[in-house]
């Protein structure tokens, strides 16, 4: 390599290394001020500067505080109940709708197909107008199975990933199946779905974190925030007279992302995936 | 007799039908598919139905009904606040160059071995993650002034008196939003261009660098060919995604100093005002822009790939499904 070569290849590092650290700092920045925040007690939120590291990274005050306050007990009990059962509910339909598309040809099966596709088109938030009114009929308001229900009833990603993992399952296994004497139930219950499973997984993780962080719905339809707050809607109680209080503001807000967080650690590999699957693959 | 002899008949034959390999399909289709079409009736088509039949009347969600045909229709054009906040569209559309942009740069490095990718890769995904209320109190906190942003402003040398109000100030409180929207979403469309990029096969890369290819070479003939795609999925859909902006001005400045999008002022005349039919009129005009769009998009698109389609017959198919898919991961957001 001559000089010129040289300095080019190590000048192509240092702006490649420069601009990942930039970005980096810039993703973190808001939230770790958020945790720096979270720590200092009130006479040091008030006069320091917010960058300012906190005198010690062991005070919790706020972080009990805002959980007391913003009774996030309760919201992280109905925040469990309801992603438990929008997962459990929302991988049967999906797999056993996935099944059924996927694996019988009968009339109206594409027009299904299209049915689900097309109302992917329709925004949410301008639907919420009519479904509001709808859910107001079946006396779903202010009711977490009815909220439940109505979570479950907007899962149409989850279909396609199931539907393009099933066409990469050979349709022998079924005629075997057949052939041996089971049922069409018992191959979709017992023979495809255990196989299905990584693409349950990504299914769930795609829907979970939805789920967990839904906000417009819950603030919609949960209503009474005393019984039915959710992680993400309990932090309304911040909004008003606590409105400036960001040392228990932050402190909310980091234990709302926690469960993200730690779930993001662990399934790190599953999510990226998830992410690109059904998007990269044609 | 006979008739009992014939319901006896009649039901042995359903239950031999039902046993039949026929009739069980007949009926596994049924009932597997009965759940998940009585939800989407429920909480889509049926309130698309409804939604277009309030537009027409005059009403809140309990009491009275007026019919008022197509004056809710043409409050929309006429009032100052409806049709005039799709103008903030385009603060959101250059948002979204932006994070594609960005997106693409951050994926072609890291595509390549980078000592931490992995970690770098996290630390910028991971705002995907955060709900939208935490965004909402993450950046009020992080604009206030004398916070967060004009602290690291003040590190890089500039003067407190010079900078704005980044929420109040009505000349850039619409780019500080952008800039939450762009700061949430460049970390995940970094990872699908990641994916697009690693499903190249690596032989590729191999042959390349054997003929001597730079890195430029690499992006120009071997990466951006295999995520054109992806590319132009997510241009189409950010045009639509930015007609239909929310999520910022409404969880950040509830669209006060002039940040109300579209659909901010539409929420606010639904669920505030109540005025449910004029609410109603502006989700249907919104819709029928939205299917203007993708249509023309469509026809565009087919008629810029028209040539390579000829090799690839599966092609336009195939951007189909992920076009399909891609809007409803965005409507799962």
């Amino acid at each position: 390599m001559t000089t010129l070569q040289k300095i080019g290849h190590y000048l192509a590092i240092i702006v490649k290394y420069f601009s990942l650290v930039f970005f980096s700092f810039v993703a973190v920045l808001p939230v770790v001020s958020c945790v720096i925040t979270a720590f200092k007690t009130e006479e040091e939120y008030q006069n320091t500067n917010v960058m300012t590291l906190p005198q010690s990274w062991l005070n919790p005050d706020n972080f009990l505080q805002a959980f007391d306050r913003a009774n996030m007990g309760r919201a992280f009990l109905n925040s469990t109940i309801i992603l438990i059962s929008v997962l459990v509910v929302s991988v049967l339909v999906g797999t056993s709708l996935a099944y059924v598309l996927n694996r019988f040809k009968f009339p109206g099966n594409g027009l299904i197909r299209n049915l689900f596709l097309f109302a992917t088109l329709l925004p949410g938030i301008a639907m919420q107008i009519a479904v509001y009114g709808i859910m107001d009929s079946l006396n779903f308001i202010n009711s977490l199975p009815g909220y439940i229900i109505m979570m479950c009833g907007t899962d149409v990603i989850a279909i396609y990933i199931y539907i393009q993992f099933f066409e990469n399952i050979s349709v022998s296994l079924d005629e075997s199946a057949i052939i041996d004497g089971a049922s069409y139930f018992t191959i979709y219950h017992k023979i495809l779905l255990p196989l299905l499973k990584p693409a349950i997984v990504t299914a769930c993780i795609l829907k979970g974190v939805g789920t967990y962080n839904e906000y417009y719905c819950a603030n919609l339809y949960l209503q009474n925030k005393k019984l039915l707050p959710t992680v993400a809607t309990s932090l309304y109680t911040f909004v008003g007279p606590l409105g400036s209080k960001y040392n228990l503001i932050c402190a909310g807000v980091i234990i709302s992302l926690l469960p993200a967080l730690i779930v993001f650690i662990l399934f790190q590999k599953q999510i990226y995936s998830g992410m690109t699957a059904g998007s990269v693959k044609g | 007799m006979a008739a009992q002899a014939n319901t006896a008949g009649t039901k042995k034959g359903f239950l031999q039908w039902a046993r039949s390999r026929r009739g069980q399909q007949l009926i596994i289709i049924i009932a597997f598919m009965i759940i998940p079409l009585a939800l989407l009736f429920t909480f889509t088509y049926l309130p698309f139905g409804e939604m277009v039949g309030f537009s027409f009347y005059k009403m809140k969600y309990v009491g009275k009904r007026t019919f008022v045909g197509w004056k809710n229709y043409a409050s929309v054009f006429s009032r100052k606040d409806c049709f005039g906040a799709l103008k903030l569209s385009l603060y959101y559309m250059g948002g979204s160059v932006v994070q594609l942009v960005l997106a693409l740069y951050l994926a072609t490095v890291l595509s390549f071995k980078v000592k931490g990718g992995n970690i770098f890769k996290g630390f910028m995904f991971f705002p995907y993650l955060i709900n939208g209320i935490a965004i909402g109190f993450i950046f009020k906190f992080f604009y206030t002034r004398g916070f967060v942003f004009d602290t690291v402003l003040q590190w890089c040398g500039f003067q407190l008196d010079n900078l704005p109000y980044w929420l109040k100030d009505q000349s850039i409180n619409n780019i500080s939003l952008v800039g939450t929207s762009v700061w949430r979403y460049f970390g995940q469309n970094m990872v699908l261009f990641i994916g697009a990029i690693m499903s190249v096969d690596s032989e590729l890369y191999e042959a390349a660098m054997l003929d001597g290819a730079n890195r430029l070479e690499q992006f120009r003939y071997i990466i951006l060919p295999s995520i054109k795609t992806i590319v132009t999925l997510n241009v189409i859909l950010s045009i639509t995604g930015s007609l239909s902006a929310f999520e910022p001005p409404y969880v950040i400045t509830s669209g006060a100093n002039g940040t109300g999008t579209y659909f901010v002022v539409m929420n606010e005349i639904a669920h505030t005002q109540q005025k449910v039919g004029l609410a109603s009129a502006m989700a249907v005009v919104l819709l029928l822009i939205i299917f203007a769009a993708t249509i023309l998009q469509k026809l565009f698109f087919k008629y810029v790939f028209k040539n390579a389609e000829d090799e690839d017959f599966g092609a336009a198919k195939k951007r189909e499904k992920q076009l399909a898919r891609y809007a409803a991961r965005k409507a799962g957001r």
